[in-house]
């Protein structure tokens, strides 16, 4: 039976109970109040860790057994080696072994490499799957084949609802490049160097059971301690725990297509006629073959004009680590490293800071750096008129990405959209999204290869740009451009009434559901 | 009887196409298998197109396999109908759908032509968003980068590529085969009014006026009045020592362009960076050129990773009296517009002399003077071709004068 639905203030219907919880209707932004007080882990006292702080265990296993792992707990992981991850689904298969069912799993992000828990969720081991469901494990939601239902929540969103108590976890096991025996713990050190580690600090701060795995294990003291051993219950060393090459995938090289490079340089002038670029700006500039080659024309702009950055945010790459390098920005706030580069510079250099997403993006916190960045670039599968957009679901009705930090860097002074108006054949600007990720209210700009469009509520970047020699149209105007090339508005997926996954906001509530595949 | 037909492209890296296979059959009317990455959105409308082609081809009973990434209905079409020429190459009816507007739009014989940008006939995906990157003209290429079995697929592809695809304004070329093979390009692509024609390795003036002829002859047949100018390309001794003739062979004929890594082959050179081989010939072809009153245009960059190499290549072209470059990537098109604009220097003398003409002209004078200077015509000419030049390159606003004027 489907669960009692109701309209939120988006205009979509959507659950009120999720896996069994009440869930908040999404409201607008910033009319949600949360009330009570944060989340708690319980109360731990030294007498019962060893005083000479050594805190090792043989291996995965005995922690996970010490650590009390049992049917229907919650373990979460992380995916600061993305697609290199190789301690995820050892958990899981330990689980297995140990006969263990309903698990839920709490990632960070999911990736390709975890195709292998198709195999627990079908045989019961894994529930359900709280966090980012691409690829394979994305198929395996859509068709609704997973029992409990999908939570889908921004890296922000992540951190609330951990501190809000939303998600209790019982098991946080983290995968560190290096820790020593207490369980301080940093990315930047050791042959899986992968960065910085900071999508695990709410789960080292609220987790009832922390587990560090590493493959780098140093006498103490780790530093820095990007993970505080004070919150860490067991250390484990195992032969490897990443493969830091596959941090580097393919989003996080420059594109090379014509047609994505014309949008790139068409978003820079567009910054550059808005009046957005003066000294002392920020921005930030995530993965995403656009967004880089989006940073490399602002850089040459800056430049030219003598312009230099306050900091950039963002997953750190080369590119940005040349424009720190280079003097054109004075720091880097990193909340995810893209690549070796981005690993050196975070650990040689002070300037390139290491961030998580209490800093940048929790919304139940007394600010974020998110809401300060002057210019901020993402990406979308698809807009609408109301320039709502979608980052989850492909134009198929299938699950394609997780959210990432997108909802939460909506909130940046100038949120702009570079995205090409159609991919192949399918329309990218459409009537109304599939699935709203982010609602139009926050999003600026639309930048494509056959025009800008502003939004209507952002008079002043109409009135900065109204002179200036770029293609500015109207979104309805650029709907309807596409639809003529695509030949005519495309059919849309049919769904059942079967909800596989809800889409949280970055305060918690629910904007939106996905439904299974017909 | 069975007879099957394929047509178009499949494979991991092809995009915005299709590959269809028909099979006639006895009976059991028409059946089209389709498996395609949009199938959700246009699977539809893919498979009451394909079956619309047939129809109009009288194709009654066939089984119809399309492979589709996400190719454009234009796309689809040209497919289905190069299969169905496959199977009865006697057919000459034409399958078309509804044309854009702007599609039959007239050029200009001084119109820019600095960059021109080859986009391979047979493969869709490159020319949909060709028009954004503002090239002068495209060039939809039959000849080299159609190999020898896809002519046929690729000159229906064309054909719907010049009434389906908005170039945004850039002047619509083809490429043809040389004759006879380019007489069938002819009869495909004529009737929707390309702007310009570009004839491969010519060497005589006959060459030129065949091809006028044949486009005169179906202009005529089909009853349509549409200007198609030619640039005939040279690129071997014979067509060097003729480019005057060739030059002054048809009044369409608006602009010689070179190939050089056929020339260098045919007179026995190696084709070196700075070019010292090919150094006669492409004065030659200038020379014949303005001699003729028409705009000698420079070879491809073949390095498209080389954007400095880009840079002096075009600049040396521009020094050496062309008037523009051919592009085999659309990044390559504003460092060509770039290396063809005027300097600061050029561009503020011209603007000075320009204004002295247009006084001159108010106040009636015969003469033009810039201080004690007297200014001759031809550089009255070239300081308003500048300014155009700058103009159009956005250089230069158009208030520019009154701008000066504050200055």
């Amino acid at each position: 039976m489907p669960d009692t639905l109701v309209r939120n203030a988006a205009g979509r219907d959507v659950v009120t109970r999720i896996n069994g919880n009440e869930a908040v209707p999404y409201l607008g932004v910033g009319a949600f109040q949360p009330t009570g007080r944060k989340a708690s882990p319980p109360i731990a006292r030294c007498a019962d860790y060893p005083s000479d702080g050594n805190k090792q265990v043989p291996d995965l296993k005995t922690a996970l057994v010490n650590a009390g792992l049992r049917d229907g707990m919650t373990v979460s992981t992380h995916h600061h080696f993305r697609d290199g991850d190789l301690v995820a689904n050892r958990i899981f298969d330990i689980a297995a072994e140990l006969g263990i069912k309903d698990l839920r799993w709490l990632p960070s992000a999911a990736f390709p490499c975890h195709a292998p828990m198709i195999r627990h969720l079908e045989s019961g081991v894994i529930h359900h799957i709280e966090g980012s469901m691409n690829g394979p494990l994305g198929d395996f939601a859509s068709s609704g084949r997973m029992r409990g239902m999908g939570v889908l929540r921004s890296h922000g969103g992540r951190y609330q609802a951990i501190q809000d108590g939303e998600v209790h976890i019982d098991i946080a096991v983290i995968a560190a490049p290096t820790a020593d025996p207490f369980g301080n713990a940093n990315g930047v050190n050791g042959p899986s160097a992968c960065g910085g580690l900071g999508f695990a600090l709410a789960d080292s701060q609220y987790a009832d059971r922390v587990i560090v795995v590493t493959d780098n294990l140093v006498p103490f003291p780790c530093v820095p301690w990007q993970i505080q051993g004070n919150h860490v219950d067991f250390v484990v060393v195992t032969d490897k725990v990443g493969e830091p090459s596959k941090i580097v995938s393919g989003t996080t090289n420059i594109t090379r297509s014509p047609d994505r490079l014309f949008i790139a340089e068409l978003t820079a002038r567009f910054v550059q006629a808005a009046g957005l670029l003066r000294d002392g700006f920020s921005f930030q500039a995530g993965a995403g073959g656009t967004s880089l080659a989006f940073a490399i024309y602002l850089k040459e702009m800056m430049i030219r004009q003598g312009i230099r950055a306050r900091f950039v945010r963002g997953g750190s790459t080369k590119y940005l680590v040349e424009m720190l390098n280079e003097g054109l920005t004075e720091y880097i706030l990193d909340g995810q490293t893209f690549d070796l580069d981005g690993v050196r510079s975070m650990r040689d250099n002070p300037r390139h800071v290491h961030t998580n997403p209490f800093v940048s993006y929790n919304y139940h916190g007394k600010g974020n750096v998110a809401s300060m960045i002057d210019i901020c670039v993402l990406g979308a599968t698809e807009v609408d008129l109301g320039f709502n957009a979608n980052v989850v679901s492909h134009s198929d009705g299938r699950l394609l990405h997780g959210i990432g930090g997108w909802q939460n860097c909506l909130f940046s002074k100038c949120t702009i959209l570079p995205i090409p108006s159609f991919r192949d054949r399918i329309p990218v600007i459409v009537d109304e999204v599939m699935t709203l990720c982010g609602p139009g209210e926050l999003i600026d700009v639309i930048v494509t290869e056959r025009g800008i469009a502003i939004n209507p509520l952002r008079q002043d970047l109409i009135d900065a740009t109204r002179n200036s020699s770029l293609p500015i149209k109207s979104i309805h105007q650029l709907k309807a451009e596409i639809e003529a090339i695509c030949g005519g508005r495309p059919d849309r997926p049919d769904f059942t009434d079967n909800v596989i996954a809800a889409v949280k906001w970055v305060d918690g509530t629910v904007i939106d559901v996905v439904r299974q595949l017909a | 009887m069975t007879m099957t037909a394929r047509s178009g492209r499949r494979g991991k890296d092809i995009r915005s196409d299709c590959w269809v296979q028909i099979t006639l059959v006895e009976n059991g009317g028409r059946s089209i298998a389709l498996s395609s990455k949009v199938d959700v959105l246009y699977g539809r409308s893919i498979r009451a197109l394909v079956d619309d082609v047939l129809a109009f081809f009288s194709i009654d009973h066939a089984a119809v396999e399309v492979e589709d990434a996400g190719a454009l209905p234009y796309t689809i079409a040209a497919r289905v109908e190069a299969a169905v020429r496959r199977l009865h190459p006697e057919e000459t009816r034409e399958y078309l759908l509804p044309a854009i507007p702007g599609t039959t739009a007239h050029s200009a014989r001084d119109r820019f032509r600095r960059s021109r940008l080859y986009l391979p006939g047979n493969d869709p995906k490159l020319a949909i968003n060709a028009g954004i990157h503002q090239p002068d003209g495209v060039i939809l290429d039959l000849e080299d980068s159609v190999a020898p079995d896809s002519k046929d697929d690729a000159r229906i592809l064309v054909r719907n590529t010049l009434r389906a695809v908005d170039f945004q304004g850039a002047e619509r070329m083809v490429r043809i085969n040389q004759l006879p093979l380019g007489y069938e390009d002819l009869r495909a692509v004529v009737p929707q009014s390309p702007q310009l024609l570009l004839i491969p390795k010519c060497e005589t003036a006959r060459q030129v006026q065949e091809v006028d002829a044949a486009i005169g002859d179906i202009l005529r047949e089909r009853n349509l009045k549409t200007e198609i100018y030619l640039m005939p390309i040279i690129e071997s001794a014979l067509g060097a020592l003729n480019a005057l003739e060739i030059a002054t062979a048809s009044t369409a004929v608006v602009a010689l362009a070179i190939g050089l890594e056929d020339y260098t082959a045919d007179i026995g050179a190696e084709r070196t960076l700075e070019g010292r081989e090919s150094q006669w010939m492409r004065g030659a072809v200038v020379n014949a050129a303005r001699a003729a009153g028409i705009q000698p245009i420079d070879t491809v960059f073949s390095d498209v990773g080389d954007m400095d190499g880009l840079r002096a290549s075009a600049k040396e072209a521009r020094s050496l009296g062309f008037d523009g470059k051919g592009c085999i990537h659309p990044r390559q098109i504003p460092v060509v517009h770039d290396a063809f604009a005027p300097d600061e220097q050029e561009l503020a003398r011209a603007k000075k002399i320009v204004l002295a003409f247009e006084d001159a002209e108010r106040r009636g004078l015969g003469v033009v003077a810039l201080g004690s200077k007297m200014i001759d015509p031809p550089v009255v000419k070239r300081a308003q071709r500048t300014i155009t030049i700058a103009l159009k390159a956005g250089l230069l606003a158009a208030e520019w004068r009154e701008e000066d004027a504050h200055a």
